[in-house]
């Protein structure tokens, strides 16, 4: 066996030793850092989740365009052959007002009132499939249809879409924020353990340096206690999501059945469960760094 | 090898240690260093080990100027000195085999090879029975027989010991001396300071006085 090999596993005893050892404060702290990476981990989760969502609408670019109630067969026609002609149109599905009713009717259980009515409130419309799905491009589309003759409202229904879009953009900047934060304060809480325990061991520490031990030897035990609290913390944010996502499907099962669609939160993908891992271990890994080399440095002769 | 070359130490806000040493011990020698407290023998031994730095001069350890070392460098020249310091720097919360396992760890060697070394290190000073004993249930030459089985599980060709027998009685401390005499004599470079002077009665071994910091002739 080679002395690299025995000096690691001598040091991931050390550190597996020193975690079992002192159950409450491990659990303790890597409670703490579940809570605190499940927070921005959770908003990603989130995030994510939206993208889907909103990438489902706006990846079809749909305009609704609406006649006038008092529109005729004829005129109906007329703009049926302008969008036939229409560069930018790529498929138009015309839906005369009669028809529009009668799903109404077999719909939402409105029958009765739908039955009521004296006339058919609802105008002949088009569902236009546009080309490009660029933004700019639907717009000036929307406005230039709006001009046409007994077009009573053109409506973009990736309008919204945008939107959602622009706030999630602003959710992840908030995220990006929120990690950074809870970062920054799971490398201090990691570099309060490690010091708490560096202390605890000072005459360890000094005596294996006045026989031979290199910083590296030194080190090696708090950067594996480190890096393991940080992967035990990063399990139980992932854990923590996992609860959340669980109660809130189950909310959200009874929406699903009502609009007929799949509402159900996604977890965390595999990469980004490992990403989250890896992360959580480096966290500790550079708090634990951190607290040896200050130590280091402060015992070292001048 | 050990060569001091006109070395002087100066503690911060504090007068000079050590005055312009200059002394060689070949491989293989046995020497003492002695002196009244305060002398500066403890001081020399420590620059040998880089645990203190000269603030001139040069000292050379096997081939090595000391006084340069830096780091990993520095690591490697301790493992290779078997150390025996006057405060003893016992480990009081594991046994007596953990704190002589410790060099092996840190140097590297499987569990197995370690704790043969480590029994044979033992038994060579008359600890075996007591190695799952806690340090602290141990009498005091009993502790400094530890010291010494925890500077010789590496085998080093230098073995380094400051004030070896203090506080113990004549016998046990005849005991200890014959012990460093059969390192000796097993071709060890072995250097030990002390003030006792009746350990040096009869003793053929050369001997480095220091007073003030001075080398006497
Ligand atoms: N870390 C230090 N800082 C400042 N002065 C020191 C330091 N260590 C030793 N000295 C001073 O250097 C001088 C030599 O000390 P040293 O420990 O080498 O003496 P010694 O011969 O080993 O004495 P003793 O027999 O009492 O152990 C003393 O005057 C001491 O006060
Ligand atoms: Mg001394």
């Amino acid at each position: 066996m080679s002395a690299w090999f025995l000096h690691h596993s001598y040091a991931l005893t050390l550190a597996l030793t020193r975690l079992v050892r002192t159950p409450f404060s491990s659990l303790l702290s890597i409670a703490v850092m579940g809570i605190a990476l499940s927070l921005p981990a959770g908003g990603y989760m989130l995030l994510g989740n939206l993208q889907t969502f909103s990438g489902h609408i706006s990846g079809a670019p749909q305009l609704s365009l609406f006649l006038a109630l008092d529109a005729s067969r004829d005129e109906a026609a007329q703009i049926g052959s302008r969008l036939k002609q229409h560069p930018q149109v790529a498929s138009f599905q015309f839906v005369p007002k009669d028809s529009a009713l009668q799903q109404l009717k077999q719909g939402n259980g409105l029958a009765d009132v739908v039955g009521s009515l004296a006339q058919n409130p609802l105008p002949d419309a088009f569902v236009i499939n546009a080309k490009s799905t660029v933004p700019e491009v639907l717009e000036s589309l929307r406005a230039e249809m709006q001009k046409w003759p007994k077009a009573e409202h053109v409506q973009l229904d990736s309008a919204w879409a945008r939107r959602l879009d622009a706030l999630l953009s602003l959710g992840r900047v908030a995220v990006l924020m929120l990690a950074a934060l809870l970062s920054f304060a799971l490398v201090a809480v990691t570099f309060n353990t490690i010091r708490l325990q560096i202390l605890t061991r000072r005459d360890e520490i000094e005596v294996s340096k006045l026989i031979g031990a290199t910083n590296g030897f030194i080190r090696r035990p708090f950067l594996y206690f480190g890096a393991i609290q940080g992967v035990a913390g990063g399990i139980a944010a992932w854990l923590i999501i996992a609860l959340g996502t669980y109660l809130i499907n189950g909310a959200l099962a009874d929406l699903a059945l009502l609009y007929a669609f799949d509402s159900r939160l996604h977890h965390l993908s595999s990469e980004d469960s490992m990403s989250l891992l890896l992360f959580s271990a480096g966290l500790g890994w550079l708090g634990a760094w951190l607290s040896v080399a200050n130590h280091l440095w402060q015992i070292e002769p001048k | 090898m050990i060569n001091f070359g006109n070395v002087s130490k100066r503690y911060p806000n504090s007068y000079d240690a050590l005055k312009n040493i200059t002394f060689t011990i070949e491989t293989g020698e046995m020497v003492f260093v002695t002196g009244h407290s305060g002398a500066g023998k403890s001081t020399l031994l420590k620059l040998i080990a880089a645990i203190e730095r000269p603030t001139s001069g040069s000292i050379i350890v096997n081939g090595q100027n000391v006084a340069a070392l830096k780091g990993a460098a520095i690591s490697i020249l301790r493992r290779n000195l078997g150390l025996v310091f006057q405060d003893q720097k016992i480990l009081f919360d594991r046994s007596v085999f953990d704190n002589v396992l410790l060099p092996l760890q840190i140097s590297g060697f499987d569990p197995k090879t370690a704790t043969g070394r480590v029994r044979a290190a033992l038994d060579k000073v008359g600890l075996l029975d007591k190695e799952k004993a806690r340090p602290i249930t141990l009498s005091g030459g009993e502790q400094q027989r530890l010291c010494i089985a925890r500077a010789v599980v590496n085998r080093p060709s230098i073995l380094i010991a400051d004030e070896p027998t203090g506080n113990l009685d004549t016998d046990y401390a005849r005991d200890i001396m014959d012990m460093f005499r059969s390192f000796h004599q097993v071709g060890v470079t072995v250097l030990i300071a002390t003030h006792d002077a009746e350990l040096l009665g009869g003793a053929q071994q050369r001997i480095l006085t220091l007073d003030h910091g001075k080398l006497a002739a």
